[in-house]
């Protein structure tokens, strides 16, 4: 079995977002740019799968600028085997990016598609699902467990209040949560090899997708700034205003 | 307009979420249908039809339905669709795990965990962890999205006179099968996960000391944080840091104890609904977040808030 | 431990302007004379650039030495350098001096030394320099007879009590005919090398600054682009070192920042603190009114130039840029010097690499060549400047004006520096300074500022910031000094927390980050920095 697994190139969780003071976007000049953590988990899942002798191959797709490139570089010097880069300097919003890894999928056939659960810039949750959708196959998100059995595989998921447990016939769609696994560390020989690893790039024309957004941006703020709000002298007051007022006790 | 929303429930009860994505479809100015689809699930169409403002209730009660399987309640959702020109759900993890299935299958984009709602088309959401607030408009004919819940005061569970109407769904898809479920119900919650959350931080002062912490958390049923100066003070184990390089939460309410409210702390709590702080200094920076302070020695405040919950 | 070991020509440590001009030098002769030579850089911040941060106004005399065409390569040298103020502060009132000689940035560039870097980086990816960001190097190797024969790269995964975790990798040896050592200034591993290979014999100790910057976006009617300014005077007294910049880049944005010598004397001076206030003084504030800060940092830098560079070769490597020392103090730049030092380096590797193949060489000529170059002259020229402001500052100013104008810097005797970490006095000796409390405008506490650093470590780590004495800092740090690494650490690092029996030094080494004056200024010389587990530390953007 083939697993694919989704990478995006997206703002290092380090770096702090800011809207550029005109408000027509997010200022990510010079930014340190990343594969997105939760990409990461995805892809070490994978590779594990791999290395348990239940795939045979595993590739990376990652879709827009040239430099999505080290994206997948770093995936590779993971220990993914090869990548495809849709290049695009358009913007892709996720029902497009779902379309053009369809596109990927009814190619390359694989057995498993995993994805990160959220990208930590859009932060949208839709990708994994879209794909699923459009392939009418079944999904397991927010995953923090991932077991093969046979020609199912069973995922532990994170939901609200606790875990649930669903098996999914193969061809599945899984999206990882931050609990799933801990990436390995990049190793310095494994970066040199993953030069060398093949990458393919073909465009969003050649795979036929239409990537027109749907979503158009009006603005962007930063977010209101808290204020402090009231003291109050004692316990009961305390208890009285968080029952009464606020209502959430 | 109408609008549709995905009731989410256990299919006794609604999950109060609903309420909350019920009053953000009520934003939007036109009709609201609620969408109740479970297994023996009447009852939770009964409770839907009660809530302020609704309309009507589909009740589509059938086996596959009865755990919200994104593979069944799409198409579901899908094959009701037409009338409606927006479909919401709360930003549960059902919602988040259903609705931008519908989108795909409608061919449309998903606006996800909207704060705000501008127009028909255009909407509020938080992007770049919160760092920044995003209005988008939709192109498309139909939009799909989810509410997040602390953005809209929920609907008032009675005083409504929604009618009930029963609609045919379809069989399972079988591609994926529920096999269980473990609720952290009796113990406490999960940090991210929590609706209340009890923070302790240096003034804490020991690990023993937290046991103050917990007690209140017991009572509020609450999950358990700290500060980062906790944790590398040794009282807690380090799963248990809200802020910049532990956990961040949106909580409704964040009890924030002996916290001086650094920076780093704030960027993980900082979208909590309301805030608590109980700090000795009233100088502390956390105050100037906070909803509501008290200025007093946590050791005295803090049992003494504990007892007087009951 | 069996570690992997990779082999190179040359390794450089560090990617900062030396390190990068070294690289890409030495694959140019390497290309131009049709030679194999693999180059690799090690770089422990997470991209380049991660752990740049300097003004800064560059003289673009090196680049235009190595890459004369980096205009058309579109290197980030954007804004000309328009007009010098040099300004004498008192509290309230700020008066126009004659701009300094050295001080005339004519022809010069106002750049984001880190953007210029990440530049650089391309145009070595270009010539086949292999970099490799996220990877400290943590340890020097040797041959049996004692020559160097590479780095090691930190290990991975170490838990805090210094286990293996469970994605433990160890660290990697790499092994190279010549290591340059361009860790920039106080580099960890290079101050091994001075103990080991005696490198500091008969020079000057080596003396710092410690420059604490800022980064703003202010209204566009308050922006002159290209505008220079420095400051000497106030905050600081007439026996305290420090002044500062402040310059207008592209777009809306200044570069403000404060130098604090760190010979000062008094343990209750907080260098971030009096870069707080400095902003306050009236003719500076107007500037930043209505703007927002958008990222902070700190660095401590060489300020010892000419007789505190140390011998730069032994056995298998070298000392290039800051770590080495070749910052000209009153220029205030370090930059062109840097790469100049990395260049002629590049070249005498590339001749001893290429005439022999013997390991373990010792390249003198590289000092050779450096001692004819302008960057030798330079520095030579104006060596007294600095220690002249141990007579306070009217006199350094007076001598400074005499040794610039009248002696052309070629005065026969050469002042001499003494060491920072013995400057501080006791401070039962010292009053308390009492800073005003940021208003979170215009000035700002540690922790909001070490928090637009982006500054993270992995959090189960040894620490870093070792001591090699555990009682010292209760002992000496408190008791004598009062504590005073919790008023000189940008970040907020060192808290002396508890009472009585229970005080003691918390060290919160998340925030670090990596400007290297606790290293440098502790009285006892007990905190020794260490490289953190690879791709930590600061994340500057633009600085």
């Amino acid at each position: 079995m083939k697993i694919l697994v989704a990478v995006k190139r997206a703002i290092d969780y380090n770096v702090k977002a800011r809207p550029k003071a005109d408000g027509s976007g997010v200022d990510l000049a010079n930014v340190k740019m990343s594969m997105n953590p939760f990409d990461e988990i995805a892809v070490e899942e994978a590779l594990r799968i791999q290395e348990a002798g239940h795939a045979t191959e595993t590739i990376a797709v990652s879709i827009g600028p040239k430099q999505c490139q080290e994206t997948l570089r770093t995936a590779m010097a993971m220990g993914i085997d090869r990548s495809i880069l849709i290049e695009t300097d358009e913007e892709v919003q996720p029902l497009a990016v779902a379309k053009l890894i369809k596109a990927v999928v009814d190619k390359e056939q694989p057995g498993l598609v995993f994805l990160g659960k959220q990208a930590i810039d859009d932060d949208s949750n839709q990708t994994g699902q879209m794909v699923a959708a459009l392939l009418g196959w079944p999904q397991g998100t927010f995953a923090c467990g991932v077991e093969l059995m046979g020609e199912q595989v069973q995922v532990r998921r994170e939901i609200d209040g606790g875990i649930q447990t669903i098996k999914l016939s193969l061809p599945a769609v899984v999206t990882s949560d931050l609990r799933l696994n801990e990436p390995r560390y990049v190793k310095l020989p494994n970066i040199m090899k993953a030069k060398k690893k093949p990458l393919d790039t073909v465009t969003p024309a050649d795979l036929g997708v239409d990537i027109a957004p749907r979503l158009h941006l009006v603005k962007v703020a930063e977010p209101p700034v808290r204020q402090g709000g009231v003291k109050v002298p004692d316990v009961a007051a305390l208890i009285d205003k968080l029952r009464n007022e606020a209502k959430v006790i | 307009m109408t609008a549709l929303v995905l009731a989410e429930h256990n299919n006794a009860e609604l999950n109060p979420a609903t309420l909350n994505a019920v009053a953000g479809a009520q934003a939007l100015g036109g009709d609201v249908d609620v969408l109740v689809a479970g297994s023996g699930c009447a009852a939770v169409a009964e409770a839907a039809a009660q809530v302020s403002g609704v309309r009507k209730v589909l009740l589509c009660d059938s086996e596959a339905y009865g755990h919200a399987l994104a593979e069944n309640l799409a198409p579901l959702l899908v094959s009701l669709a037409e009338p409606y020109e927006h479909l919401l759900a709360a930003a549960t993890t059902t919602g988040k795990n259903v609705m931008p299935r519908v989108a795909a299958l409608l061919d449309v984009a998903q606006i996800s965990d909207i704060i705000g709602i501008e127009s028909a088309d255009t909407f509020v959401r938080p992007i770049y962890a919160g760092n920044v607030i995003a209005t988008v408009r939709s192109s498309d004919a139909k939009k799909v999205i989810t509410v997040r819940t602390t953005a809209y005061d929920a609907a008032a569970a009675t005083g409504g006179s929604g009618t009930v109407e029963t609609v045919d769904g379809s069989a399972a898809s079988g591609a994926s099968q529920f096999i269980g479920e473990e609720l952290t119900k009796s113990d406490r919650p999960e940090l991210t996960a929590a609706d209340i959350i009890v923070s302790g931080g240096r003034g804490v002062g020991s690990s023993e000391n937290f046991a103050i912490i917990e007690a209140l958390a017991d009572k509020l049923g609450a999950a358990v944080g700290a500060s980062r100066a906790a944790v590398d003070a040794g009282y807690v184990p380090n799963d248990y840091q809200v802020g910049q390089t532990g956990k961040v939460v949106a909580p409704t309410l964040y009890v924030a104890v002996g916290i001086s409210g650094a920076i780093q702390h704030l960027a993980g709590m900082k979208d909590s609904k309301v805030i608590v702080a109980i700090n000795k200094d009233e100088e502390a920076p956390i105050f100037g977040v906070a909803d509501y302070g008290l200025v007093g020695d946590l050791f005295k405040e803090v049992p003494a808030m504990t007892e007087a919950l009951d | 431990m069996e570690r992997e070991a990779m082999e190179f020509d040359v390794v450089v440590v560090g990617g900062g302007p030396s390190g990068l001009a070294a690289a890409i030098r030495l694959r140019q002769l390497a290309i131009q004379n049709e030679q194999e030579l693999t180059v690799c850089v090690l770089e422990k911040g997470s991209e380049v650039g991660a752990h740049i941060l300097s003004g800064a106004v560059m003289e673009p005399r090196a680049l235009d030495e190595l890459l004369p065409d980096w205009r058309e390569l579109g290197a980030p040298l954007n804004t000309q350098a328009q007009e010098d103020r040099f300004l004498f502060l008192t509290e309230k009132r700020s008066f126009r001096l004659p701009t300094p000689p050295p001080q005339n940035n004519h022809g010069n560039y106002i750049v984001s030394l880190g953007n210029v870097c990440r530049w650089l980086a391309e145009q070595a990816e270009a010539l086949e320099v292999e970099i490799y960001p996220g990877f400290a190097a943590a340890e020097v190797l040797y041959h049996e007879d004692g020559s160097v024969k590479g780095v090691a790269t930190g290990d991975m995964g170490r838990s805090r009590d210094g286990g293996e975790g469970p994605n433990f990798a160890p660290g990697m040896e790499l092994h190279a005919r010549q290591t340059l050592f361009a860790e920039g200034c106080r580099g960890s591993l290079t101050k091994t090398l001075f103990e080991r290979f005696d490198l500091r014999n008969g020079v000057d100790d080596q003396v710092y600054g410690i420059g604490i910057k800022e980064l703003w976006e202010v209204q566009p009617e308050k922006h002159v682009a290209g505008q220079i300014t420095h400051t000497v005077g106030w905050p600081m007294d007439r026996s305290t070192y420090g002044g500062s910049w402040m310059y207008h880049l592209e777009e809306n944005l200044v570069s403000v920042g404060f130098v604090v010598g760190l010979d000062y004397k008094n343990p209750y001076l907080s260098p971030f603190e009096e870069m707080q206030r400095f902003k306050t003084h009236p003719a500076i504030r107007e500037v930043f009114a209505g703007g927002r800060r958008l990222s902070y940092g700190a660095r401590a830098i060489s300020a010892g130039g000419f007789q505190s560079i140390p011998k730069l070769s032994f056995p298998g490597g070298l000392l290039i840029g800051d770590a080495a020392g070749f910052l000209n103090v009153p220029k205030i730049k370090g930059s062109h010097t840097a790469m100049k030092s990395g260049m002629t380096a590049a070249e005498a590797v590339f001749d001893a690499l290429t005439g022999s193949e013997a390991q373990g060489l010792e390249v003198t000529t590289y000092r050779e060549k450096l001692e004819q170059t302008w960057l030798w002259d330079e520095l030579r020229g104006v060596r007294n400047i600095k220690p002249s402001f141990h007579w306070g500052l009217p006199m350094a100013m007076l001598y400074s004006a005499i040794d610039t104008v009248l002696l052309r810097g070629k005065a026969p005797w050469t002042l001499r520096h003494r060491p920072d970490h013995a400057q501080l006095k006791p401070a039962a000796e010292c009053q308390p300074i009492s800073y005003p409390k940021p208003d979170g405008e215009l000035t700002f506490d540690r922790l909001s500022s070490v928090f637009l650093s982006n500054t993270n470590h992995e959090e189960d780590q040894p620490c870093h910031l070792t001591l090699r004495d555990d009682a010292v800092p209760v002992a000496v740090n408190h008791a004598r000094y009062a504590g005073p690494e919790q008023r000189y650490c940008p970040a907020g690092v060192y808290e002396y927390v508890g009472e009585g029996e229970d005080l003691r030094l918390q060290i919160n080494a998340q925030n670090c980050v990596h400007c290297k004056t606790c290293d440098i200024k502790d009285p006892t010389q007990n905190i020794n920095w260490v490289t953190p587990e690879g791709g930590g530390g600061p994340n500057y953007p633009n600085m």
